[in-house]
């Protein structure tokens, strides 16, 4: 009994339409079964917590007088640079953005205290912040400097804009080398000290529609803590990796890009990160609601933690070196309950991805769409799945003479 | 057996004391220093555990009050900055004393500070700066 967007959305119009988190639809399936669920489930609500690199926002700062152009110059917000090869007030501010004259590994580990996904959680807590700019002057826009406190509400547009969050499924790292090595997957201890990840592996929004049969560009989700939509395929979607006879894949797989007003948001869900030795970042909270459509999805909703597995990646050598060699598979109630065995060892598991913080995430989204404050959308055209042949090619280096 | 993990600050005149050695010999306590420095003002700072006889453990902690010694519990130079922790967990492997666990039925963090022995293996991980050592 197949069910439309549309069918969906007038339900959540008369208040009755029945939702679960992608935790609470394990069991229901279990003990109702597919055909069951899937008439009495509307939506399913997926979410994640985690930090993701590839984000940013842009912002339009309105024009001073007289006039400066950013575009072309330089401009930093709480000293931290942004882009500014565009209009001349409009710039992008990257998470991973880092101040002149921070040491960054000078003395290894750096210390990355602060940088662009920390001006980002300052702008949405509300704190002003410093903005300072240089240009070089036209007829058409004379001034050459720019210092000036700024509020996210004095900026017209301050818009998240993340080109590649949400991977489905990622590496679990481990460090086979004899001394500590400082890494994006965190502090990892020598000879397979520990094992660190980072999904939410059963609540993760695209383990949830592994083939991507109802996400597209023009889904609504929760972003940051408000409103947000895909935008487009993440950067390195890459359907094309092996997967489960379940079709979940065995490693990092899609990814979306992802947009939303950033005025609207909140610092309690986009974070500023600090990665030592690493760099800095932004965890970003989202959450992606998907409409039981039918019986092939609800089976999809239920996917747990058993059935869903991570390769073990040496970050020390195999890592870099751009070798893509997995010393083991484990699963993610393995790695979720504290210790997992690699080469015969007992090896301790921690995660940069928050799964308290996706089940919290979860249940804003269910309880959201119950009150009928947020409704589903029909996306305009959906991600490219494994039929599209897009693949994620290394960079193959040209000697330039 | 008692057992009492504390800081002690000790003014520049008692630099040169051996407060340690005196608290193994005439004391008859077990002295395991956690942390030590002496900052540029030349005042002391010892983090310290100390286990004995009940009666030991009062009777060298009223030499060190009479020496005009500070005392404060080692539990109130860490901190863990709740409204930071993110309950991420990443932090957890590093903890040799597993003063930081998880739940494993609600996935967050607790930290119990009679575990912590001020090692610090846990800061340099957090991505939030949820965690702080005073000292």
């Amino acid at each position: 009994m197949a069910k439309t967007i549309a069918e969906i959305n007038e339900k959540i119009k008369k208040g009755k339409v029945a939702v679960v988190t992608a935790e609470e639809i394990i069991d229901l399936v279990e003990k109702k079964g597919v055909e069951r669920a899937a008439r009495q489930i509307d939506i399913v609500t997926s979410a994640t917590f985690g930090p993701m690199c590839s984000s940013g926002a842009y912002f339009n700062t309105g024009h001073s007088k007289p006039r400066i152009k950013l575009g072309g110059g330089r401009t930093y917000l709480n000293e931290v640079p942004v882009y500014t090869g565009l209009a001349a007030v409009d710039f992008f501010l990257g998470a991973a953005a880092l101040p002149d004259n921070d040491p960054r590994n000078r003395v290894h580990p750096g210390e990355f205290r602060y940088g662009g996904g920390h001006v980002i959680e300052d702008l949405v807590a509300g704190k002003d912040v410093k903005l300072v700019a240089s240009a070089y002057g036209t007829d058409c826009y004379p001034r050459k400097n720019l210092e000036t406190w700024i509020n996210i509400e004095d900026f017209n547009e301050a818009v998240l804009f993340n080109p590649r969050n949400a991977y489905q499924n990622y590496n679990v790292a481990v460090n086979l080398s004899n001394k500590v090595i400082y890494t994006y997957m965190g502090i990892l201890q020598p000879r397979l000290g520990n094992a660190n990840y980072c999904s939410a592996g059963q609540l993760s929004p695209l383990f949830n529609d592994p083939y991507y049969k109802t996400i597209g560009i023009g889904t609504r989700i929760f972003l940051g803590g408000g409103i947000g939509y895909i935008a487009w395929q993440g950067t390195q979607h890459n359907p094309n990796v092996p997967r489960t006879k379940k079709g979940v894949p065995r490693s990092g797989a899609g990814t979306i890009a992802v947009i939303g007003d950033l005025k609207k948001m909140s610092p309690e869900w986009l974070r500023g990160t600090t990665l030592r030795g690493y760099g800095v970042n932004l965890t970003v909270g989202i959450g992606l609601p998907i409409p039981i459509l039918n019986e092939e999805i609800v089976q999809w909703t239920a996917v747990r933690d058993e059935e869903i597995y991570a390769q073990i990646i040496d970050y020390s050598d195999a890592y870099p070196k751009g070798k893509s060699d997995s010393l083991a598979e484990v699963n993610y109630a393995q790695l979720k309950s504290g210790k997992v065995t690699i080469q015969g060892k007992g090896v301790p598991t921690a995660s940069l991805s928050s799964y308290a913080k996706a089940r919290k995430i979860a249940g804003i989204l269910k309880n959201w769409i119950k009150k009928g404050e947020f409704f589903l959308t029909e996306p305009v055209e959906l991600l490219p799945s494994v039929d599209s042949g897009i693949t994620f090619k290394p960079l193959r280096e040209r000697k330039i003479r | 057996m008692a057992k009492r993990r504390l800081v002690l600050t000790f003014p520049p005149k008692l630099v040169e004391e051996p407060i340690t050695y005196r608290l193994i010999k005439d004391y008859d306590l077990v002295v395991n220093i956690l942390r030590a420095k002496i900052s540029p003002e030349e005042e002391g700072r010892l983090m310290i555990e100390l286990s004995g006889e009940k009666s030991a453990l009062k009777r060298g902690m009223d030499y060190l009050n009479r020496l005009k010694v500070n005392i404060q519990p080692l539990a109130r130079d860490i901190r863990w900055l709740e409204e930071k922790c993110t309950h991420c967990t990443v932090c957890v492997s590093l903890c040799p004393t597993e003063a930081i666990v998880v739940d494993r039925n609600s996935m967050k963090i607790s930290f119990n500070k009679d575990k912590c022995i001020a090692c610090g293996a846990c800061i340099p991980a957090c991505p939030y700066k949820a965690i702080e050592i005073l000292f």
